[in-house]
């Protein structure tokens, strides 16, 4: 990539910072320049945010069905998997697993929930009710 | 309490903790390229099996942490690396580096770090940064993405060292032991090991999924992506590729460019015109991976979405790979002289 064209597109990261890039110059060598962002990566981000989102839907969804506790629910508003759960709670993939059926949510200890809390950085009130305070 | 300690930024994280711990011990002639050439950080990969974020499993680049390890060692660098099981251990052993003046490295997870937009903000715990000083109950951190140094709470900070799930950074710091003179004559020996090596993973890693004939596996795969993820999947699959790709901290289009720079640093220790002829190849496939992300873009927003657009991009890196593979032949061929 010449220096010219290093591009300076709206990006989420240009509220924050400026990215260094490697790039050439008119002789061919190479230099270093800044870029404010590119439209090809802030499509790249923007679709797996609107994937987050849906799958945020779904899980609120399956909750509010009766189909999912709200571990599942707060799992994918966390961005997170079954393993990054596992290790955030200390609890086995398999326990997580059964936790999200709504059944066994009912009956978790005041202890357990208070771990799923902690994990999805919320109180255990809000756990239960699925209420989330940020945008 | 506060290192002296100047922030400067770079295009990759753990290329500029590199960088920027070892000038402060005074080795001031290791610039990005170099500590990214030495460490032998371009690589790729693509395991198929295993899915991050519910995507593709990529990465452009080397093992988090191994740029840092090899670069010191090919120099002839002490390091001083220690993980903590107990949070305030952890804390206790900063504020100890802290108080007697020296800056240390640091791995975190991405998701709670507050500086960050929350765009940016997934469960990826590789990230490096700087902390140089602690003023109250604040840190100062050097984020070598960023074009100025910042702050976290112990809070935040402690939460981002213990951040958990994939590559737990469990509290890690690492920092060079001791100011130690490193010879001209060192970083020649150095960048040579580290182009070896450097071939050695790009060219002779048996199997198909890494180096040169993982991006020919990958270019394969895509081909195969729309019938079997179907269109919406398989854009999905493609965003994420570019974001491995292009995106702050993992940067792989990125990367290649920083290997032609590095190649074109290394003609300056040894004066092998082939070096420069090289760098350019790199150069051609920094631009055609840019290429690739501008097809998928195509792709994952709808404009483009039939079979024959996923074979065009899917040829894109098997040209790619072809690419690379001629340049580490090439390398493989130079006669070194020392």
């Amino acid at each position: 990539m010449k220096k010219e064209d290093i591009p300076q597109d709206d990006g989420a990261l240009n509220k924050l910072t400026k990215e260094v890039c490697y790039v050439v110059d008119g002789s061919g060598k190479y230099v270093t320049g800044l870029s404010s962002g590119w439209e090809v990566k802030k499509e790249a981000l923007d679709v797996a945010w609107e994937d987050i989102a849906n799958r945020i839907n779904a899980a609120k969804q399956k909750v509010l069905n009766q189909e999912a506790s709200p571990v599942l629910f707060f799992m994918e508003y966390r961005l997170m998997d079954m393993a990054t759960v596992a290790a955030y709670t200390g609890f086995w993939q398999w326990q997580v697993k059964r936790h999200m059926k709504p059944a066994a949510f009912q009956k978790l200890s005041e202890s357990k929930l208070k771990r799923y809390a902690e994990a999805f950085n919320t109180t255990v009130e809000d756990l239960k009710t699925m209420t989330t305070h940020e945008g | 309490m506060k290192a002296n300690f100047e922030h400067l930024q770079s295009a990759h994280c753990e290329n500029g903790v590199t960088t920027n711990l070892l000038r402060n011990v005074g080795v001031s002639k290791i610039t990005e390229p170099l500590a990214f050439g030495i460490g032998s950080g371009l690589f790729f990969i693509y395991i198929p099996f295993l899915k991050v974020n519910n995507g593709p499993a990529i990465a452009f680049r080397t093992q988090p942490g191994l740029i840092f390890k090899r670069t010191c060692k090919a120099l002839g660098i002490p390091v001083v690396r220690r993980k903590f099981s107990s949070k305030e251990e952890a804390q206790r052993v900063l504020d100890e580096c802290l108080q007697s003046g020296r800056p240390v490295g640091c791995q975190v997870g991405v998701y709670y770090l507050t500086y960050f937009p929350k765009e940016y903000r997934f469960h990826f715990n590789a990230h490096n940064l700087i902390i140089y000083g602690k003023e109250d109950d604040n840190y100062l951190i050097s984020d070598p993405v960023m074009e100025t140094a910042t702050t976290l709470s112990s809070y935040e900070l402690e939460r981002v060292r213990f951040a958990k799930g994939v590559l737990a950074p469990k509290g890690q710091l690492y920092y060079p032991k001791e100011n130690h003179p490193v010879t001209d004559d060192q970083i020649k020996h150095a960048i040579k090991n580290g182009i070896k090596r450097n071939i050695r993973d790009m060219l002779h890693i048996p199997g198909p999924i890494a180096g040169v004939s993982g991006i020919r596996f990958t270019g394969k795969r895509i081909k195969n992506w729309r019938n079997k993820l179907g269109l919406h999947e398989a854009g999905l699959y493609l965003a994420q590729l570019v974001r491995m790709q292009e995106e702050i901290g993992t940067g792989g289009g990125g990367f290649r460019y920083i290997y032609g720079a590095f190649l074109q640093e290394a003609y300056a220790y040894h004066k092998d015109e082939k070096l420069l002829e090289i760098a350019q190849s790199f150069t051609k496939s920094g631009d055609m991976w840019r290429n690739a992300a501008v097809q998928s873009a195509g792709i994952y927003k709808g404009r483009l979405s039939t079979q024959e657009d996923f074979n065009l991009l899917g040829d894109t890196l098997i040209e790619i790979a072809e690419v690379e593979k001629q340049a580490f032949q090439a390398l493989s061929k130079i006669k070194w002289h020392n």
